[in-house]
């Protein structure tokens, strides 16, 4: 009984179709019990661009049942790692087969430029999907010397089971591959819950699951409101393992939740207030250009967006005036046009939160450099704001929950050490760059910055062999290379005797 | 010119054509030998005319090895090593897998009408192309003043020797590690390789980065496994050549080598294992690949309780082998490689007699034409004998029986050989410590001959230096170097 939509794409004249049920088993259904829909809409015109059945605790149910069926039946240890790495790359052809369309769907619904959709978030969810694909049939434990003339102890590397996976808004089809490619390399299954602002995509994905010949179960897709889905996942009883994506709010709960209900294993990839610390020797040209990159990609929304800059007070002013050029020369539109770089903001609760933090920090004196207007025309725009002569005591500096969005806040330093503590100075720790042609500099301070990723002369970009994650209270767990694979294992130690014979009592 | 082989299959088991250019493979393009030399290949299917030449290839020399060395080089400098990143590198090879997949009747026909063998192919292409952007290193923690870490680089031109088949085996681990390769394939087998260069072009790997140089041991082989400018060499074959390349590594450049030699392994069955199933394993542990495989378990160690029942049963399998023609449909085992391999079986065999041996099955050649050999198996050897210390690699076997573990250990592990063993017993305790007693790189339980591209590979003892498959294998084509950056340290 698949609906599809099709949707309106105005700007390139064509119709996408979009299925909108549930996904489960390989098939899009209807909710068991529920008539709620949810309406995706698209943040540069603010009109709707379909609505989609969203999902229940009930239908949260049945996806998971399906994906415990399947790990039992014809996924797990059912499987070998060479079949899995085969649908796995199949699946990564087919992506990039339909990359184009994909980049459409996400532009509109998320807003961010189709050409940065496809060539980077979907160039990387492919190499993403062969990367992991490279690693499912290398799933290896180690043999471990006891006693040779006794036992044999060895371990296995089982997967988890049914993974509960949550994603963003912010890179819907990116995170989406980050969330799925490492847990069906290991052989876990899955009921993924995308965003209920951006769940497009991620249903357009599920018939290409089907399509690459995956079997039922394996991938499920159930949209809905996180405090429905999300929270019904993280509770559930026969869920082994919950990864979420999000904010460090939400992240709490999850985490509470799965303590509650089953100790569920949990990782979470949560908000960042992420420095960069530009010192006297840097390129300056380039630190300026690599922090416009940090506060204005995807404008802002990433959870690692460097929106605090601190400049050695020798090169302050003039690293400023750069900045400000770079920034300036942004040009945010509609991701639907081929001149854009940045598109609006994804919704109206992001907008309002947005220009929230934005208001207060005029109203607390801070100075605004560049931006700080809103317009005037239809669409959730926020254009780059900079604010200088910010202090401690500031809402957009103290407050702990990230801004998320191109707001970006500058101060100045005097030495290394209180550069260092300036960074420091916050309860999360995702990301951190630094500039500066000083080596043993670049040495130290890398050393002692607090974050899961540090960003040498360079900002944002990252690797899929490299692992990604949060320390302090940016996250658990890491996502990204081969530590991804450990969050979707579970060690098994076998002690195997052949040569002991029990005396008892003993 | 190099010439152009052009076939039309028209077989029970394949039906198709096939078309490439026989010159050595340099730089991308099919070029002859410097010599303008050229060599004859030899069909070995009855279905052909047996023993006539049907095409040939050219002959490389010892200054073809230069040039492709010299080629080799340039690439590595240029558009392979470290200047493609791993997830560039993993792309190409698994491209290059889906070729070989798409081209893999036509591959295995081309090598059956070299080698003789029955249809199968085997890859590991696409395992190794998921390890190329995999190859790290380590940090390693010595104290803050100091930044230690390991880098895994390529080597840099690698020279590999390869028997029949073993393509794939050798050229996936050197180029998902980012090395290059002068590769001289066996002169009795050029073919599948020299088509898999045209798939090679097709793939994207950059011209130079793998080059066929067919031609002869003494010649080609020889100039590889001396070459100054080759820094590393692999070589599949047998134990006498094996010693020959590790003494031109070390009176050149103390190139790294890796051997995977010859064996005379020992397949253990004892009173309790599962008979028909012990069979079954034995006879495909001897006779898989007409017996021309490195591992063969070609003396049987069977324990009295079980050894006259054990004799009847592997005998009658063994009848039940259908020897023919390799393109028949229905046809198990296939002709000998070449003369030279066929007189050496038959050598033995006549030794076995003269020693004191019992042929029990077998022992004489198949038809008046072509090099097929009678499945044979022999009883009442003595472990002097010539049959049971040297590899024959054919389809000819000793059964010994032996009365207790002790025993039985002792004997199989009595050889200079250590390439590979299996252990059959339903008691699993008792097999896996006799398992680990057993002086082999490869011990199967309960099975024979089952290979998978994680599991290792490779020898004890004289059977060989390094492993093959597996992680294990990238460690071959890798040097470590570690870098020690000074960050707090005054002197």
């Amino acid at each position: 009984m698949a609906q599809t939509a099709v949707v309106n794409v105005p700007k390139l004249n064509k119709t996408i179709n979009v299925p909108t049920g549930l996904f489960i088993n390989n098939e899009f259904v209807p909710s068991v019990d529920s008539q709620e829909r949810i309406d995706a809409v698209n943040p540069a015109t603010e009109e709707v661009i379909c609505s989609i059945i969203a999902g229940s605790e009930k239908d949260i149910d049945v996806a998971v049942a399906a994906a415990r069926h399947a790990f039992k039946t014809t996924w797990g240890k059912n499987i070998t790692g060479w079949e899995r790495s085969r649908l796995l790359n199949k699946l990564a052809d087919l992506i990039e087969r339909d990359a184009q369309e994909l980049a459409e769907l996400e532009a509109l619904n998320n807003g961010k430029p189709i050409k940065i959709a496809r060539d980077f978030d979907i160039g990387d969810s492919i190499q993403c999907l062969r990367y992991y694909a490279g690693w499912a049939d290398k799933i290896a434990g180690q043999t471990l010397e006891c006693d040779n003339t006794k036992k044999l102890a060895f371990t296995r590397h089982d997967p988890i089971g049914v993974c509960g996976q949550i994603i963003p808004w912010n890179y819907p089809i990116n995170m989406w591959s980050w969330k799925v490619a490492p847990a069906l390399a290991v052989g876990c299954t899955i009921v993924m819950k995308p965003s209920e602002l951006t769940p497009l995509t991620a249903l357009k994905l599920s018939e290409l699951v089907v399509e690459a010949g995956f079997p039922p179960g394996v991938v499920n897709t159930v949209p809905s409101l996180g405090s429905v889905g999300g929270a019904a996942l993280a509770a559930h009883p026969d869920v082994d393992k919950v990864a979420f994506t999000g904010s460090t709010v939400t992240g709490r709960k999850i985490m509470e939740a799965a303590a509650k209900s089953n100790l569920k294993k949990v990782s979470l990839e949560l908000g960042g207030k992420s420095p960069h610390l530009v010192f006297e020797s840097a390129d300056l040209e380039q630190a300026a250009s690599w922090a416009a990159l940090g506060i204005c990609y995807n404008t802002g929304q990433d959870c690692t967006a460097g929106s605090r800059v601190y400049v050695q007070d020798t090169v302050y002013d003039k690293f400023l005036a750069v900045l400000v050029d770079k920034v300036k020369a942004l040009n945010v539109g509609d991701g639907l046009d081929d001149a854009t770089g940045a598109g609006p903001v994804v919704s109206k609760g992001q907008y309002d939160r947005v220009w929230g933090y934005i208001e207060s920090g005029k109203a607390e004196g801070a100075r605004v450099l560049v931006g700080g207007e809103k317009r005037n025309s239809k669409g959730y725009y926020v254009d780059p704001t900079i604010f200088t002569n910010i202090s401690a005591d500031m809402k957009i500096v103290k407050e702990e929950a990230s801004i998320f969005g191109p707001v970006l806040s500058v101060g100045k330093f005097k030495t290394e050490e209180e550069a260092v503590i300036l960074a420091n100075d916050t309860s999360y720790g995702l990301g951190a760059g630094l500039h500066s042609n000083d080596a043993n500099q670049c040495m130290r301070v890398s050393s002692a910055l607090e974050a899961g990723t540090v960003w040498v002369n360079q900002y944002n970009l990252l690797c899929n062999n490299v692992p990604f994650g949060g320390k302090k209270q940016s996250g658990i767990g890491r996502e990204l290379g081969s530590y991804a694979l450990e969050e979707y294992t579970s060690v098994k130690a076998i002690h195997w005797n052949f040569g002991e014979k029990l005396e008892w009592p003993l | 010119m190099p010439a152009r082989f052009e076939y039309e299959f028209d077989t029970p088991v394949y039906k198709g054509s096939t078309s490439f250019e026989t010159g050595l493979f340099i730089g991308g393009d099919f070029v002859d030998g410097s010599d303008l030399g050229t060599i004859e290949c030899h069909p070995t299917g009855k279905y052909l005319a047996t023993g006539k030449v049907f095409t040939s290839v050219s002959e490389g020399t010892a200054k073809d090895v230069d040039i492709a060395v010299q080629v080799a080089q340039k690439a590595y400098e240029t558009s392979w090593g470290l200047n493609v990143p791993g997830l560039e590198r993993a792309n190409i090879l698994w491209k290059l897998a889906q070729l070989m997949e798409a081209n893999a009747q036509e591959l295995a026909a081309l090598e059956s009408l070299d080698n003789g063998k029955t249809f199968g192919w085997a890859s590991g292409t696409d395992y190794y192309a998921g390890w190329a952007d995999k190859v790290t290193g380590q940090t390693l923690e010595t104290d803050e003043r100091m930044l230690a870490y390991t880098r895994h680089e390529p080597i840099g031109v690698v020279g590999q020797i390869i028997p029949f088949m073993m393509f794939v085996w050798k050229i996936a681990p050197a180029l998902a590690t980012g090395n290059t390769v002068v590769l001289k394939p066996s002169e009795f087998t050029p073919l599948s390789a020299l088509r898999m260069c045209a798939l090679i072009n097709e793939a994207g790997v950059p011209p130079g980065v793998v080059n066929v140089v067919p031609g002869y041991g003494d010649t080609v082989g020889a100039a590889i496994s001396a070459h100054p400018k080759i820094e590393k060499v692999a070589f599949t074959g047998s134990t006498l050549v094996g010693r020959k390349i590790m003494e031109a590594a070390a009176k050149s450049n103390l190139k790294k080598i890796t051997l995977e030699l010859g064996g005379k392994s020992p397949n253990v069955i004892f009173d309790d294992a599962d008979l028909d199933q012990a069979v079954k394993w034995a006879t495909h542990g001897l006779f898989w690949n007409h017996g021309q495989a490195c591992c063969a378990g070609s003396r049987i160690f069977v324990q009295a309780g079980i050894y006259d029942a054990f004799l009847a049963k592997f005998t009658e399998k063994a009848r039940e082998i259908r020897i023919g023609d390799p393109f028949s449909a229905n046809v198990d085992q296939g002709p000998q490689i070449s003369q030279i391999q066929y007189d050496r079986i038959m050598g033995y065999i006549e030794s076995g007699r003269r020693d004191g041996a019992k042929v029990h099955l077998g022992g004489g050649r198949v038809g008046g034409e072509g090099f097929f050999v009678e499945p044979t198996i022999f009883v009442d050897a003595k472990p002097e004998m010539k049959i049971v210390q040297e590899e024959i690699f054919g389809p000819v076997g000793v059964v010994v029986k032996f009365e207790n573990e002790e025993d039985v250990i002792r004997q199989a592990n009595d050889t200079f050989y250590g390439l590979a063993a299996a252990v059959f017993s339903k008691d699993i305790s008792r097999a896996i410590t006799v398992a680990h007693k057993l002086k082999a790189g490869t011990v199967w339980v309960n099975c024979y001959n089952t290979f998978h591209p994680a599991v290792p590979f490779g020898g004890f003892k004289q059977s060989g230096i390094g492993r093959e498959l597996g992680q294990y294998a990238l460690d071959n084509y890798t040097n470590v170097k570690a870098v020690q950056v000074n960050i707090g340290t005054r002197l």
